[in-house]
């Protein structure tokens, strides 16, 4: 059974990103209902939805918003976390196009439950084309009146740095500056962007918002499974026959989506492996596709639900190649202020490359294992974590096909010649 | 659209805050001493009393620098250090954070191809191996006509169409050979 389209309902209309063809497909409609409730019913109302969030951490939304100092005086700002960057993501890029008012509707809501009077829209700058969409959209909004009368949206363009979609990345580029990721505790609720509480939600959780308020916390909470509510959307992508986009109930398993909504496996047509959440999330094998695809049955597989981007290699596939390419990634956006987030992805992504030219050693995978673990949960953000995912499943996973390449490499090594000091 | 004869891969930046942007012609060489119009400086004010802090306006600002002068040299880092009160030190840490600003003169139209998994299994290594030759040049220049620049990138975030690529502001999906010829073809 297909479920539901609710974020998606109307990407096929053709005027799906104007006022007009959004309020013709029911919007608009939740947020005088929203106006009408206290703030903290609207949190009440989002927790009981069981929202999770959907750029990456799966954090309770309402259980987030409710983190705002209760009698905070100062200003308190909503942040969306339209940076998309992981490696097999492309969802926001559609709601931005196709559903921009859903995302100032849902920032409405998001900004009366929180008591903000400005909205922060940061998206990530090679996205010219959602931007446009987008800010024709705030202007629209201002044009008809729902923004400009309590609440304010100031669009920002990001730079190019995968980094800034990090929570405390994306507020240190905010302010100006370049986009490092901040040590927590305080937490971005309690001190976030120019010192002020603030709350960053991602795109497409903002965007169930208004449905939640129209239809229930109950009608959301029965989509998911008994710890997440909802749909999500699900991009698909690599060696597959239909790639895309796919908004499906958090409780479809892996093996639904790749065989019954993206057409099966390209390549050979046998599945060898699938990352889950965006290319941050451990590998499965094809043996692990039998899990469900919310945020836990994830987490109990030993992976995560990251972004929800899928990405699928059928056998023809090399896993020691896949790894050096994810192991670039990681070395090229490192931000450089931890040590050993630093000085391991550079490293890892040499030991990969020269294992997949035929110059591997056999003591490289061991090294890279043993460089991964330890510099596991001792960095800044999680950024390095993401990092490490990766490079211990691959090669966990998929070890003898990395100890074929090493092996081949130590065969065909010329022999020392010994010198004898005689 | 950039003006004509645009060396910019980005629209007018003065388009970063809610109105509708003045037009900005790109120049074509940077100048020794950068300077703003008086409406880009009207605007400049604009994006800085969006920000709680006016600091906040500082990647918007560069990108009308971009726009304006072609690309960020130490000169623009100074002149934009100015307008925000900021140490020119601050302001060439976050240009060189950032892969969107040019630090020196792009070609007229930049080609960032994509080269991150889904691309990759996609076959972007052929599509760089081919827009190299047709190009003549490797991965990080620029051709001798000054026509295009050559950048591989990490994923663009749309790789349901792999492999992909962005020229200028526009992603161009599902790459084929005869479809980059093409494209090339059409870059003046
Ligand atoms: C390295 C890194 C990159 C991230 N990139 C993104 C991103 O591109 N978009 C996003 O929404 N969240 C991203 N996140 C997650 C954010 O830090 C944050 O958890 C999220 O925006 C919160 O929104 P949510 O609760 O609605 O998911 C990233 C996290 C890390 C550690
Ligand atoms: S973990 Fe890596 S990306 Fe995160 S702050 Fe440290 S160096 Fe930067
Ligand atoms: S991998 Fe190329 S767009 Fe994502």
């Amino acid at each position: 059974m297909t479920a539901e389209k609710i974020l998606t309902r109307s990407f096929e209309r053709p005027d799906s990103h104007t006022l007009d063809g959004y309020r013709a497909s029911g919007g608009y409609q939740a947020w005088p209902k929203a106006q009408a409730m206290e703030p903290a019913a609207i949190v009440e109302e989002v927790k009981a939805a069981n929202l999770r969030g959907l750029g990456g951490a799966g954090f309770p939304t309402g259980t987030k918003w409710s983190f705002i100092p209760k009698n905070h005086a100062g200003p308190v700002y909503l942040v969306i976390n339209a940076d998309e960057g992981e490696p097999g993501t492309f969802k926001d890029r559609y709601l931005l196009e196709r559903d921009p008012h859903a995302l100032i509707e849902g920032m409405l809501i998001a900004a009366r439950a929180i008591r903000s009077a400005t909205g922060f829209v940061y998206i990530r700058g090679e996205y010219v084309e959602p931007w446009r969409r987008f800010s024709a959209a705030v202007r629209d909004a201002y044009a008809a009146g729902y923004l400009g009368r309590g609440f304010d949206i100031v669009v920002h363009r990001g730079a190019g740095a995968y980094i800034c979609g990090e929570e405390t990345g994306l507020i240190s580029s905010l302010e100006g500056k370049k986009g490092w990721p901040k040590l927590k505790p305080p937490f971005p609720a309690i001190k976030g962007a120019f010192g002020a509480p603030t709350i960053v939600n991602n795109v497409e959780t903002i965007c169930h918002v208004p449905h939640i308020i129209n239809r229930g916390a109950a009608w959301f909470a029965g989509l998911g499974t008994k710890t997440q509510g909802g749909t999500r959307m699900y991009s698909v992508s690599g060696r597959v026959a239909r790639p895309g986009v796919y908004e499906e109930s958090v409780a479809i398993t892996l093996r639904q989506l790749i065989y019954e909504r993206a057409g099966g496996v390209t390549g050979n047509g046998r599945l060898k492996a699938v990352v889950p959440g965006g290319s941050s999330a451990a590998i499965l094998t094809a043996a692990e596709i039998d899990v469900t695809m919310d945020v836990d049955g994830l987490r109990n597989a030993g992976t995560m639900a990251g972004s929800a981007g899928v990405i699928v290699m059928d056998e023809t596939v090399s896993i020691p190649e896949a790894l050096m390419v994810v192991a670039r990634f990681y070395a090229h956006e490192s931000c450089g202020q931890c040590t050993p987030c630093r000085e391991s992805t550079g490293w890892i992504y040499k030991i990969t490359h020269r294992i997949v030219e035929g110059r591997g050693r056999r003591a490289d995978l061991d090294t890279i294992l043993d460089v991964a673990r330890r510099g596991a949960g001792t960095t800044i953000c999680a950024f390095y974590d993401g990092a490490v995912g990766p490079y211990i499943s691959y090669i966990e996973k998929f070890r003898s096909e990395f100890e074929a390449l090493t092996e081949a490499a130590v065969a065909a090594a010329p022999r020392r010649v010994v010198v004898s000091h005689a | 659209m950039s003006g004509a004869g645009s060396i910019s891969n980005r629209p007018p930046a003065a388009q970063a805050g809610l109105t509708d942007p003045a037009t900005t012609n790109a120049a074509t060489t940077n100048p020794a001493t950068p300077t703003f119009s008086a409406e880009q400086l009207a605007e400049v004010r604009r994006l800085q009393a969006l920000y709680p802090d006016a600091r906040g306006a500082l990647l918007p600002v560069l990108y009308i620098a971009q726009d304006t002068f072609g690309w960020i040299s130490l000169e623009v880092e100074e002149y934009v250090a100015g307008l925000f009160g900021l140490s020119p030190a601050h302001v060439h840490e976050v240009v060189t954070f950032y892969t969107l600003y040019f630090r020196d003169r792009p070609g007229r139209h930049v080609i960032s191809v994509c080269h991150n998994l889904s691309c990759h299994l996609a076959g972007a290594p052929s599509i760089i191996a081919h827009l190299k030759r047709r190009l003549g040049v490797e991965v990080g220049e620029t051709t001798e006509d000054g026509r295009v620049t050559l950048l591989s990138v990490e994923c663009l975030c749309a790789c349901e169409a792999a492999p992909m690529m962005q020229v200028d502001d526009r992603y161009e999906m599902n790459l084929t050979s005869a479809k980059i010829d093409r494209l090339l073809d059409g870059l003046a």
